[in-house]
């Protein structure tokens, strides 16, 4: 029989408040095995713990129930606590009675009753538990960055520099990401390039940084500290050891169709090509499905005119193996599609475009050479109208829920760009409210208004209106002066909601790492754990995790690092010792657990097994605890009953089960 | 007639919208084909019905003055659709009233394939009067 203590706290008023908790010790007193049971104001802290010692110590306790918060909170805090006073720390259970109880009733007598029904539970579960010894596992000294945008890019910075191995996995054929893409970047209004460029240098020059471009994630095994990954370095027909990357090859490309993913489509790019000019790595790749001697056989000029030799025909997509201890998820975003807003005339004219693509148009390697003229003829615009919150902020079922949250900023960035460099264009800006909380950024806008003397009017859009002659007539309100407000414009700019790049569902998947309804991965914690995804070894950078700029994109790409770092720096770590356990003597080799079992962890073997003096050779179950996750599909699965989870036993459960409904 | 509480709450079940859901962006507004033609424009619709002031509402010119086009209904990103609420008005009013100008016997002559049936309803709702 167990001596079991009963730890019953008031979380301030947050139990309290809601159980009587005098009367829960009153009443779990009488519980079988309980010799002791008190209640303390705040169990988790020092003084509460050494409450614990202290009745380990003089009552001999062997078993301990904490009738506290979830066991998420503090479980590992009363483990410690028992522990260091002697007892095994599996021999502590939580039950919680905030989150499961007082926090979800109003009634106090009802939640009472709960209360004292849920430490009923632990305590039958106590009775039965048995100390368990944690496993060691090894970590594999290495790091895998996927996406090698500012996020991914910072990460393997801050990884590398700490002195571990670092690997980034770009599905594109070079590093940089969105930010490559941008013209200037707000509240500084300096060049993107120019701040980015030289971390992309720095980053493919770092001897501990391996990047992998063009590639993609295809398989991922293993649990944290020791995962197994393939890697899917595409056919790039190109040898990268050999390219000297002087361009003639895409200078005489004859096929010059392809859209240019890197300019949003808004002009083309030989089937030979490197996103930009400053890619790294600066080694073209041949897009297959323009390529002309791919297609039909015939050309092969770029072959011809390379001088090193570097074309390649025959590549062929190569898989990369490769051990990890930590991965970082950095997949980045991508503005949504908009053929769901037809009110703005986006698939109608040329001269309806989003911000992004307006980034191009002002970027001196876009488009238009930096020229801010319209698509559609050429023109240079005169009136030129931004229309805020497309497609965020929605509840219907054509938008985003969320606030895309960097769309005041850069919106007053380019109104205020325009209206520097072209002081006779007029620039309009419909929004619902401007938010730009962050440092020096309400500033920004304002300065927008009051130096740049952009137009600002309270109120959206209700359509967009394309006119023969090839004017935009832009239909909106304005709520402060309670007018309808018909406008000419011969561009018009929408600030279309962000969302997580579409590769993150399928890259989640393979991790199992969580995601919310919207795409942005889940971290362990909205408060406490920001960059770390409940899935243990996999950390979250960027905007793979929700909406940020840049500046908070690099300050949580550094805080993954040091998560990552913090984890790398083990030599071993200990397993969770609530693993699946065969009875040998009662399995009967039938392989239905090995086959529910997500995580590969178990085998069989021939073995000799002694039957009650029937010594004969069976083939018989074997569970890897280093695998296993103990997630109980094999005990669920198993006919014969075999199968147990150490901690969570049939038995146990039963007891509890047992226990509330006595 | 009932009091402005309890004549909201029809509205809010006629309709079946949520006003507490606008966020005042104006889309309805910036939308509407009849604007310059309403004496309570149709972004105001949700806040009369928020502060409960129905009276103005069944006694506005602005609930004979929208077409019933909806595209405030199609294009609200927060699902309020003030066309519904214009349209509950309208059947307050209507309700109150008898007299049936647009007879359901006439509909199908009128009928097009491309006419949303609820426009119809509204049309007959609305020249009741």
């Amino acid at each position: 029989m167990q001596r079991i203590g009963v730890f019953v706290c008031h979380c301030g008023s947050n139990i309290a408040a809601t159980v009587d908790v005098k009367k829960v010790v009153e009443l779990i007193k009488l519980e079988p095995g309980v010799v002791h049971a008190e209640d303390y104001q705040y169990m988790c802290s020092e003084a509460g713990q050494e409450k614990i010692a202290v009745a380990i110590r003089e009552k001999g306790l062997t078993g301990i129930v904490v009738c506290s918060c979830s066991p998420r909170m503090h479980e590992a805090t009363f483990r410690k606590a028992a522990e260091k006073a002697g007892i095994n720390p599996y021999m502590v259970e939580i039950a919680n009675i905030r989150e499961q109880c007082s926090w979800i009733h109003k009634d106090m007598e009802e939640a009472t009753k709960k209360a004292v029904i849920l430490a009923r539970a632990a305590v039958a579960k106590v009775n039965l538990n048995a100390p368990l010894k944690p496993g060691e596992s090894l970590v594999t000294k290495r790091a895998l960055v996927i996406g090698g945008g500012i996020a991914g890019i910072q990460t393997a910075l801050d990884i590398a520099d700490a002195g571990y191995e670092v690997d980034i996995v770009e599905k594109t054929p070079s590093i940089g990401g969105r930010m490559s893409q941008l013209d200037k970047t707000f509240p500084t209004l300096d060049c993107s390039a120019c701040i980015l460029t030289p971390k992309m240098v720095d980053a493919a020059a770092h001897e501990k940084i391996n990047i992998y471009t063009y590639s993609e994630v295809e398989k991922v095994s293993g649990f944290v500290g020791d995962f197994t990954v393939d890697i899917r370095k595409k056919a790039r027909y190109v040898d990268m050891d050999k390219c000297t990357g002087c361009g003639v090859c895409q200078e005489k490309c004859p096929s010059k169709k392809a859209p240019s993913e890197f300019n949003r489509g808004l002009n083309k790019r030989s089937a030979i090509y490197t996103p930009f000019a400053q890619a790294i790595p600066n080694v073209p790749v041949i897009d297959a499905d323009y390529c002309v001697k791919l297609k039909t056989g015939k050309c092969g000029l770029c072959e011809k005119v390379c001088q090193a030799g570097a074309i390649d025909y025959t590549q062929k997509d190569e898989i990369i193996t490769q051990k990890y201890g930590a991965i970082v998820v950095a997949t980045g975003f991508d503005v949504i599609k908009l053929d769901k807003y037809d009110e703005y005339a986006y698939s109608q004219s040329k001269d309806v475009i989003t911000s992004l693509e307006l980034e191009r148009i002002m970027n001196a390697a876009g488009p238009t050479k930096g020229h801010l003229e319209r698509l559609s003829d050429g023109k240079a615009p005169k009136n030129i109208v931004f229309i805020q919150c497309v497609g965020s902020r929605c509840s219907d079922n054509r938008g985003k829920s969320y606030c895309s949250k960097i769309c005041c900023m850069y919106t007053a960035k380019h109104a205020m760009l325009i209206r520097d460099k072209y002081p006779d264009v007029n620039v309009t800006v419909f929004y619902i409210d401007v938010r730009t909380p962050g440092k020096n950024f309400d500033e920004f806008y304002r300065r927008a208004v009051e130096e740049y003397g952009v137009n600002y009017i309270k109120g959206q859009v209700g359509k967009v209106l394309p006119q023969p002659d090839g004017q935009l007539l832009v239909q909106g309100v304005d709520l402060i002066d309670n007018k309808q407000i018909k406008m000419e414009a011969d561009m018009v700019v929408l600030a279309a909601a962000i969302e997580p790049e579409s590769s993150v569902r399928k890259i989640a998947t393979m991790l199992t790492a969580s995601i919310d309804t919207n795409n942005f991965l889940t971290e362990a914690h909205p408060k406490l754990r920001p960059v770390e995804s409940p899935t243990a070894g996999v950390f979250l950078s960027g905007v793979c995790q929700g909406p940020k700029d840049i500046p908070e994109t690099v300050a949580q790409a550094g805080a993954a690092a040091v998560k990552v770092v913090g984890l790398l720096a083990k030599d071993k770590l200990l397993t969770n010792p609530c693993t699946a356990k065969p009875d040998e003597l009662l399995c009967n080799g039938c392989s239905t657990c090995a086959n529910v079992c997500p995580y590969g962890a178990i085998s069989y073997e021939d073995k000799l097994i002694n039957d009650h003096g029937i010594r004969e050779t069976r083939r018989v179950a074997s569970v890897n605890s280093a695998l296993c996750q103990g997630c109980g599909a094999c005990t669920v699965a198993c006919p014969s009953g075999c199968m147990d989870l150490q901690g969570f036993s049939n038995r146990q459960i039963i007891a509890e089960v047992d226990a509330i409904c006595r | 007639m009932e009091t402005a509480a309890k004549q909201a709450d029809l509205i809010r079940e006629i309709s079946g919208v949520n006003p507490y859901k606008c966020m005042k962006c104006g889309k309805c507004s910036a939308s509407c084909p009849s604007y310059n033609e309403m004496d309570i424009k149709p972004h105001q619709f949700v806040s009369y019905v928020l502060h409960e002031d129905i009276e103005s509402l069944v006694n506005s010119k602005s609930i004979w003055k929208c077409l019933s086009c909806f595209a405030c209904v199609e294009r609200c990103p927060r699902d309020v659709k003030p066309g519904k609420l214009i349209d509950a008005a309208r059947q307050l009013v209507v309700r109150q009233k008898g007299q049936d100008f647009l007879l359901a016997d006439e509909i199908p002559e009128l009928l097009d394939p491309d006419i949303p049936q609820q426009l119809l309803v509204s049309a007959f709702r609305k020249y009741k009067r």
